[in-house]
């Protein structure tokens, strides 16, 4: 214990000079005269209250009782825990009001866990404050600095000691130590980093319809993609596609044959990630954009699903005002004008799919997206 | 009173005097508030495409103008109500038959409502009318409403594909842009399901049947009536909004209860 900083109750603490240009107490916004008295009084500690059981033997056994009917109602919750985890069916359910219908085994087995776990530690909580000793006591905390002996010890071992193990004396030792120590990291980098994966590659520039499967180190080569239906995986007229409609779109060969389950892509759901994209007709008067009336077919339009913000499904489209919405972040595209961002965190318009239609009157894409789909990355548009 | 008296410095009263003004407030609101007026006619019985037109001068030319060519408000591109020709049977059947129209007020959007204003025979008798104009989907059969007909299974795939954005994974609906939303799908009748699919009420698309099969759509309603039906094992849904609710409760009872326990630790023992 450091003497020196500790004062006893009661006697009288020195104000000692402030250091540097810290504030000091009796600086700034003060009430009064603006200085401070010359001297404090230690306040000490606040005296001892004794409790209603510390004075009277009957409330410390009602304190008592208490307490042991806490641990008790632990003891019937763990017991009927017990029972009802043999008792309950898994399947059965019970009627709690204001939940509904529910499975008995969570509420029956919550409930005794609950109070097997609440009566332990309300009984200790109760027991602490009602019966066990509430004396005020202080401890002093403990100066950091240790003893004179030691230091001086600590320093002898380092110097002395340590010129026993000739550290100093073998030079080899102590590089070959340095570099062990300083290389073994690397390995628990290495196996973090390598788990990674393989690098994406040209992957995240590419998708589905650039012709097929569009994974690292993929090369697909463009042929057109009849737009199919998710998940029926049926081809689309134009002549279906009404205005006002929806479609929920996939490319070609990416889903499996919905009867079957063959067929589709190896990596289907990484694929659909990038390739998903909604297929809209609008009036062709309304839509503002050149380039968007060309790269559709009298009024239909597809655009990429994926938000250019962080990759969420722009799914919400509202037929009457032409707005896609993203419902992560609230990002919304207006349709009729290329899928401008108009509201939202998204930077950069939805990308757009160039469609036609095939000697049979079903939509097929004209060329891949002409930009990547989905978020911004480093590499993009290299 | 005595007792109310000595306990009135409590830490809990001003928590229960809180509750207490906040219960007589809505109460007293509840109370006094002005019913709805409801100023429609009870009409007859009708059945034939005269009588809706009758039924349809009364009650709906107002906005929809006189032979359902539709009118602007005047007030910029506003429009009061759209033209009807080319709606359908279906249209009609959904607006009135869950009660979105006729509308009491403008709004941004048309919500159901419970009060249905026309009997089943007089929506019949407007439907018949407005579908006389011109062709357009008409109100479905039993059978293909009839959910224990339908694949629940096929319809949840469809769902999540077609519907869950907006309508919410649970079909407790959603939030749209600028105040519209996707209404909750609970306990929306087979029937008008299929129909708000085949006509694309409001600002929802128009799922055609080259879109959606209209087995496809029986195999949605299957799968709607499955997940209406079905019992919570996980307790409390919270409306199965996802983390909004799930996120509020836990702050409010979990931080609650903690902070309870922290007073009551903290506090000395009598």
């Amino acid at each position: 214990m450091n003497e020196q900083d500790h004062t006893a109750p009661g006697t009288e603490v020195t104000p000692t000079d402030g250091h540097g240009s810290a504030v000091r107490l009796d600086e700034g916004h003060v009430v009064g005269t603006g200085g401070l008295p010359e001297r404090f009084t230690n306040p000490g500690l606040p005296t001892h209250v004794p409790r209603m059981a510390d004075l009277d033997e009957a409330a410390a056994r009602r304190a008592e009782k208490q307490v042991a009917t806490l641990f008790g109602i632990s003891i019937l919750g763990t017991l009927l825990f017990i029972v009802l985890y043999f008792a309950l069916d898994v399947n059965q359910t019970v009627f709690v009001p204001g939940v509904g219908e529910t499975s008995a085994t969570n509420v029956g087995l919550g409930v005794c866990l609950a109070l097997s776990l609440l009566g332990i530690g309300l009984g200790a909580v109760h027991w602490a404050k009602t019966l066990m000793p509430d004396h005020e006591v202080v401890e002093e905390r403990h100066p950091m600095r240790a003893s004179d002996a030691d230091r001086a010890e600590a320093v002898r071992v380092l110097t002395e000691e340590g010129g026993k193990s000739q550290i100093t004396r073998r030079p080899l030792i102590k590089y070959t130590l340095g570099g062990a120590m300083a290389l073994f990291p690397l390995g628990l980098a290495l196996q973090v980093g390598g788990s990674l994966g393989p690098m994406p590659q040209k992957s995240l520039s590419l998708t589905w319809w650039n012709g097929g499967p569009s994974g690292p180190g993929e090369e697909p080569t463009f042929k057109p993609l009849r737009l199919m239906k998710d998940p029926e995986n049926e081809p689309i007229k134009a002549s279906d596609v009404t205005i006002g409609s929806v479609f929920h779109v996939m490319p070609e060969g990416l889903l499996p044959n919905p009867e079957t389950g063959e067929g589709g892509a190896k990596h289907l759901l990484e694929e659909k990630a990038k390739a998903a994209v909604l297929l809209m007709r609008l009036d062709p008067s309304q839509i503002q954009s050149q380039k968007e009336l060309a790269w559709g077919h009298e009024g239909i339009v597809a655009y990429s699903k994926i938000c250019t913000h962080v990759g969420c499904p722009v799914g919400l489209y509202e037929q009457q005002t032409h707005h896609l919405l993203c419902p992560c972040h609230q990002s919304t595209f207006d349709v009729t004008q290329d899928c401008k961002v108009i509201f939202g965190p998204a930077k950069r318009p939805l990308p757009q799919l160039k469609i036609t239609v095939d000697d049979e009157g079903y939509l097929v894409s004209a060329q891949p997206f002409r930009e990547a789909v989905g978020p911004s990355f480093w590499e993009r548009g290299q | 009173m005595n007792a109310l008296a000595a306990r009135r410095r409590h830490p809990a009263a001003i928590a229960v005097l809180l509750m207490l003004g906040l219960f007589l407030t809505g109460a007293v609101y509840a109370a006094v508030a002005p019913e709805p007026a409801d100023a429609t006619t009870q009409a007859l019985p009708a059945q034939s495409v005269e009588e809706g037109k009758s039924l349809f001068r009364a009650n709906c030319a107002t906005c929809h103008g006189v032979n359902a060519e539709g009118r602007q408000t005047g007030n910029g591109n506003q429009i009061a109500g759209p033209p009807l020709a080319g709606v359908g049977a279906a249209a009609v059947d959904f607006q009135v038959g869950t009660g979105r129209m006729p509308m009491t007020q403008p709004g941004t959007q048309a919500a159901r409502s419970k009060t249905v204003k026309f009997s089943q025979e007089q929506i019949d008798a407007l439907a018949a009318y407005v579908a006389s104009l011109a062709p357009g989907p008409s109100v479905p059969s039993e059978e293909a409403v009839d959910p224990t007909k339908g694949d629940p299974a096929m319809g949840g795939e469809l769902f999540r594909v077609n519907c869950a954005m907006c309508h919410n994974f649970a079909g407790s609906g959603g939030a749209l842009t600028r105040g519209k939303y996707a209404p909750s799908l609970k306990d929306v009748s087979g029937k008008h399901i299929y129909e708000a699919m085949a006509t694309g009420p409001q600002s929802m698309p128009v799922f055609n049947d080259a879109n959606m099969s209209p087995e496809n759509k029986r195999n949605i309603i299957a799968f709607l009536d499955t997940i209406n039906k079905q019992e919570n094992p996980g307790g409390l849904t919270l409306g199965s909004l996802g983390p909004v609710t799930e996120g509020m409760f836990a702050w409010v009872f979990g931080l609650g209860i903690l902070v309870g326990c922290a007073v009551w630790l903290g506090s000395k023992a009598a």
